[in-house]
């Protein structure tokens, strides 16, 4: 082919000319590959990349912002601060070596007594949320540890301890059911509105106040700005910017720590779940509001063991966490009678005057109904029925209603099983039997389930039956009549503060809607009430025939499938012209005289033990 | 263009004047070859002594010192070499061969260990990589063998016997382990053969066979569980298709890269460069340093460097066309390639479209065998263009 080994003939020349020219044509695409991508990468999407790069470079510090306080309505702190430490882990700072890292994860669990599985999986679910930042695996740390780990740091690269903000609760379980906690956020929460620009890993208010105002307790992180290398470690004259963190402003809520010391004190010495509140019948501020059995709301700042959260989860019955004043689910006995006689008077059913036989039993097509224990009082208008709270009369005014639809039509009016509006997360709305719900229930076809009857009507008259609701929806109903038809908006807090005490923000809910009915229906049920609470022969006039305020109060003793009757006592305070209402109810605890009503006293006695001028408290007022 | 050896060559201009120029032979050199090596070699320098200030405690200008001492060294055994004739390489071809092949085998024996593989021996001053200078000797070796053969066994016979020749070389240092200078022997093997006139078809089967070893290596050995390629290099090899967040990981090397050049916008960074000079970018002295360039300045410096590049190998294949000899045409096409191959790839490798193997950018990272072994390369280049304006010459003024 060649014609001397060292010289090429024309006829390669040109073979040779073409491999060379195909040779520079392939030399100039590569080329011009790399000249467009330069380009490419530089000049058309350069700001990309430098944002980018700068984004690399740069490592925002959270510095978490200590939480407001949270104050009763006279200044004393419910919730306040502590500081803690808290055991994080640096994910990019562990070490790289599989082995090595299970090594070093076993050690660390062993030392925060958990499981290694249970700590990979913590660190793994962090870290698909939060990619590379520092994972809290441990809060409230001993200094013990904190000293172990400092001492063998070369042993757990990567494991560091921050001090954060943790809530401090001084008085123990008071007002537990109010407060809720405070938790990371999740990953449902951090979609919401109102937590946007959270990251994982902050913290926010679950449940009660805490998360009704966290808006304002929350406070804003500061940030921490600093350059760092590829290993995350910060540069020399690093720092950036930084932003100092915002604390929380304080929430003062409307709670009066006697009174709200008195309700739990009072609940508590029955031994029986139940719940009570307080609250002032014109503006719905809500002086006390408890649950039992309670619960220390610190347990909520660490992390729970299976057996606490059984404690205070499992039981549906007697789970500590279910706020029964505000998520009860209960009949009321006769304490509905002020909802029966407003309707009856209102809807023409009766006057004041009108006089009913109380024989002692009431028949209606042959299923008879009884007073409670056998009695039988004669003759009655509407203010002795209520003095002695007579079945029989109320029965009567059942059965005339029992298809008008006028007593849930008063019922709805006040409040009976409709949202409340109180800013406690987690109220139940409750049930309140109409003709309509049970006549659906009926052509449903469930076996047990018959259409409306007069006896529906008759058991809802006197609080029993399929009624369902709970004492801040009676204590509403009450403070409706006796303001003369506000429906108020039961709230607990009152006004937002800075540090300095300047008021930031005041809460006064409007009222949900107004009701009206006639003066003089009102002032005579409150005079039944009044009656039944002090004078002789009233129901509860054994309690309250010697308190020194006049009051205006109802018993009432609930009948619950499977249970023991539950005890009521809803109370006025002052008569003629209240300012506050008290409901609490006891579960199994029998006539609403024996447990409910000396609970309710309990509970004026601190009101009105404070204030003892009685005509002249802090929100006196003549009723609309 | 093979054509302007038959035309008359214009009067070299100091021709009839011999001054001090003609006796050091400058005017039979190629200007603008020198010049883009040279070029490169100074901004090499210069760059690392900007980019490395702070990589060795108390010595700022460390890389610095050293490279500048490997690029005068080179420089000056880029002249001696110019000064000789090629044409006796071709002589030598056997000793050539034989020396390329003991002294990358010698490495197993005698080299120093770094980061899992062994490349080279650890000299006094420098630690030397004879696989560096293999690629120069394996060119110079190549080009004889396939000149000397040309005449003998059937073109296939020729064409296997060349690969054999071209693999052992690459296998040994495959095995060291340098995946990346492997590829640049078999390239240099496969450009050889090409100006040596290989025929198209048997590059049609090469490359068929190529395809099916490179699916076999990477997909089809993991999965049977005989795996060719270490972890790393298999990560490597795959990892510019899919960037990572994992530091320790070769797919997040490549993305820093790419973000290093592209933050460098049009005119550069300078010393705000971050991406380069906070550790994003790995190996920012050796084989990403084009990430560097391209950082601190920008479009137009990292412009500039391909130019010089482009200017290189332009003259680089302005001389195969030039050689008085069909060997100095095979060399200096195998010298083309390998210069040509060793840019793209790490160039393409540091703009994030070809993959991670390791290859040093020439003249540019840091490295004496790697910049010395350029350089002689570029001197033999020097060589083949002075012979060639020598036998003009000789025609002319007879």
């Amino acid at each position: 082919m060649y014609r001397r080994s060292d010289e090429l003939g024309p006829e390669m020349n040109n073979r040779l000319a073409l491999r060379i020219a195909v040779f520079g044509g392939f030399a100039l695409a590569l080329f011009a590959i790399l000249f467009f991508r330069l380009w490419f990468l530089q000049v058309l999407n350069g700001e990309k990349y430098l944002a980018e790069a700068n984004n690399n470079r740069t490592r925002e510090y959270r510095v978490s912002a200590p939480r407001g306080e949270i104050l009763d309505r006279n200044g004393r702190i419910i919730v306040a601060n502590r500081t803690s430490l808290a055991l994080q882990i640096n994910p990019r700072k562990l070490p790289a070596e599989e082995a090595e890292r299970r090594g070093e994860l076993a050690q660390l669990a062993k030392l925060i007594h958990t499981t290694p599985h249970r700590l990979r999986k913590t660190l793994h679910e962090q870290l698909l949320l939060a990619p590379s930042a520092p994972v809290t695996v441990r809060r409230d740390v001993g200094d013990y540890l904190v000293y172990y780990l400092e001492e063998n740091q070369d042993r757990f690269p990567g494991v560091g301890v921050q001090r954060v903000f943790v809530r401090r609760y001084p008085h123990g379980t008071f007002a537990a059911h109010i407060l809720g906690s405070v938790n990371e956020v999740n990953e449902e929460q951090l979609k919401e509105a109102r937590f946007r620009g959270l990251q994982p890993g902050d913290e926010i208010g679950q449940e009660g106040v805490e998360d009704t105002y966290d808006h304002f307790l929350r406070g804003r992180p500061g940030i921490k700005k600093i350059q760092v290398d590829a290993f995350g470690q910060p540069t020399r004259k690093g720092q950036l910017v930084s932003t100092p963190p915002v604390p929380g402003d304080n929430l003062k809520l409307s709670i009066d720590s006697a009174v709200q010391e008195a309700g739990e004190a009072a609940l508590a010495a029955r031994g029986l779940p139940g719940g009570f509140v307080t609250m002032n019948v014109h503006t719905g501020e809500i002086l006390g509001l408890g649950s039992s059995p309670t619960f220390y709301p610190s347990l909520l700042t660490k992390t729970l063991t299976q057996a606490q959260v059984d404690a205070l989860y499992r039981d549906p019955v007697a789970a500590p966490i279910i706020d029964r004043a505000i998520a009860g689910l209960y009949p009321t006995g006769s304490t509905f009678k002020l909802i029966t006689a407003l309707a009856a008077l209102e809807s023409g059913t009766i006057t004041p005057s009108s006089v009913i036989e109380d024989g002692g039993s009431f028949t209606v097509g042959g299923q008879s109904f009884q007073n409670a224990g056998g009695a039988s009082y004669g003759s009655l208008t509407l203010v002795p029925a209520l003095q002695v709270s007579s079945d029989v009369f109320f029965y009567t005014l059942g059965y005339d209603m029992w298809d008008t639809g006028q007593l849930q039509r008063w019922a709805h009016r006040l409040g009976i099983a409709r949202p409340t509006g109180i800013d406690i997360p987690g109220a139940e709305e409750g049930l309140l039997p109409t003709k309509q719900w049970r006549d659906e229930l009926a052509a449903e076809g469930l076996a047990e389930e018959r259409p409306w009857s007069a006896g529906d009507n008759i058991q809802l008259a006197t609080g029993q039956g399929d009624l369902q609701t709970n004492p801040l929806q009676m204590a509403i109903a009450y403070a409706t009549l006796a303001n003369g038809g506000t429906v108020v908006t039961p709230h607990v807090g009152l006004e937002v503060t800075d540090a300095a005490g300047r008021v930031l923000k005041e809460f006064a809910p409007k009222p949900r809607r107004r009701v009206s009915f006639k003066q003089e229906s009102r002032d005579v049920i409150l005079e039944g009430l009044h009656e039944a609470a002090q004078a002789p022969g009233g129901t509860s006039y054994a309690i309250f025939g010697g308190f020194p305020t006049p009051v205006a109060g109802k018993t009432g003793t609930a009948q619950r499938v499977g249970h023991e009757d539950q005890s009521w006592y809803i109370v006025l305070a002052p008569y003629p012209n209240p300012r506050i209402v008290t409901a609490v109810t006891i579960e199994e605890g029998g006539f609403g005289a024996e447990s409910a009503a000396p609970a309710a006293l309990q509970i004026l006695e601190a009101y009105f033990g404070k204030h003892s001028s009685g005509e002249s408290g802090p929100n006196g007022g003549s009723p609309g | 263009m093979y054509a302007t050896r038959t035309r008359r060559a214009r009067p070299e201009p100091f021709a009839l004047r011999p001054g001090i120029a003609e006796r050091l032979g400058l005017p039979y050199m190629d200007a603008s070859l020198g010049i883009a090596a040279a070029g490169l070699a100074a901004f090499s320098v210069f760059v690392l002594g900007q980019a490395t200030k702070h990589d060795i405690p108390g010595d700022p200008s460390y890389y610095l010192n050293r490279q500048a001492i490997y690029a005068v060294l080179g420089l000056v055994g880029m002249y001696v070499l110019a000064r000789i004739d090629y044409s006796r390489f071709r002589e030598l071809r056997v000793g050539i061969y034989t020396f390329l092949c003991v002294s990358v085998a010698l490495v197993f024996v005698f080299g120093f260990a770094a980061r899992g593989s062994r490349r080279s021996f650890e000299l006094p001053f420098f630690s030397f990589q004879p696989s560096e200078l293999g690629k120069l000797l394996l060119v110079l070796a190549l080009a004889g063998f396939v000149i000397d053969g040309a005449r003998r066994g059937s073109p296939r016979q020729r064409t296997v016997r060349y690969l054999a020749l071209g693999f052992a070389p690459a296998a040994l240092v495959f095995l060291q382990p340098d995946l990346g200078t492997s590829l640049v022997y078999g390239a240099i093997t496969l450009a050889v053969m090409y100006v040596g006139g290989v025929r198209w078809t048997h590059f049609a089967v090469i490359g068929a066979a190529l395809a099916a070893l490179v699916a076999l290596v990477i997909v089809v050995a993991p999965a049977i569980g005989t795996p060719v390629l270490k972890e790393y290099q298999q990560q490597r090899l795959t990892s510019f298709t899919h960037p990572s967040a994992d530091p320790s990981d070769a797919g997040y090397q490549q993305n820093q890269a790419k973000i290093a050049i592209g933050s460098g916008e049009k005119t550069g960074r300078g010393d705000k460069a971050t991406q380069t000079r906070l550790d994003f970018v790995p190996e920012r002295h050796t084989d990403f340093i084009f990430a560097v360039i391209g950082e601190r300045y920008g479009f137009v410096g990292a412009a500039f460097v391909l130019s010089l590049y482009a200017l290189l190998i332009w003259r680089a294949l302005r001389i195969v066309t030039l050689s008085k000899n069909s060997y100095g045409t095979l060399v200096a096409g195998g010298i083309a390639a390998m210069l040509l191959f060793q840019v793209f790839v790490n160039v393409g490798m540091n703009l994030g479209i070809m993959p991670i193997t390791g290859i040093p950018l020439p003249l540019m990272s840091y490295g004496g065998s790697s910049v010395l072994a350029t350089l002689l390369a570029v001197g033999v280049l020097q060589s083949i263009h002075m012979q060639a304006r020598l036998s003009q010459k000789g025609r002319f003024a007879r």
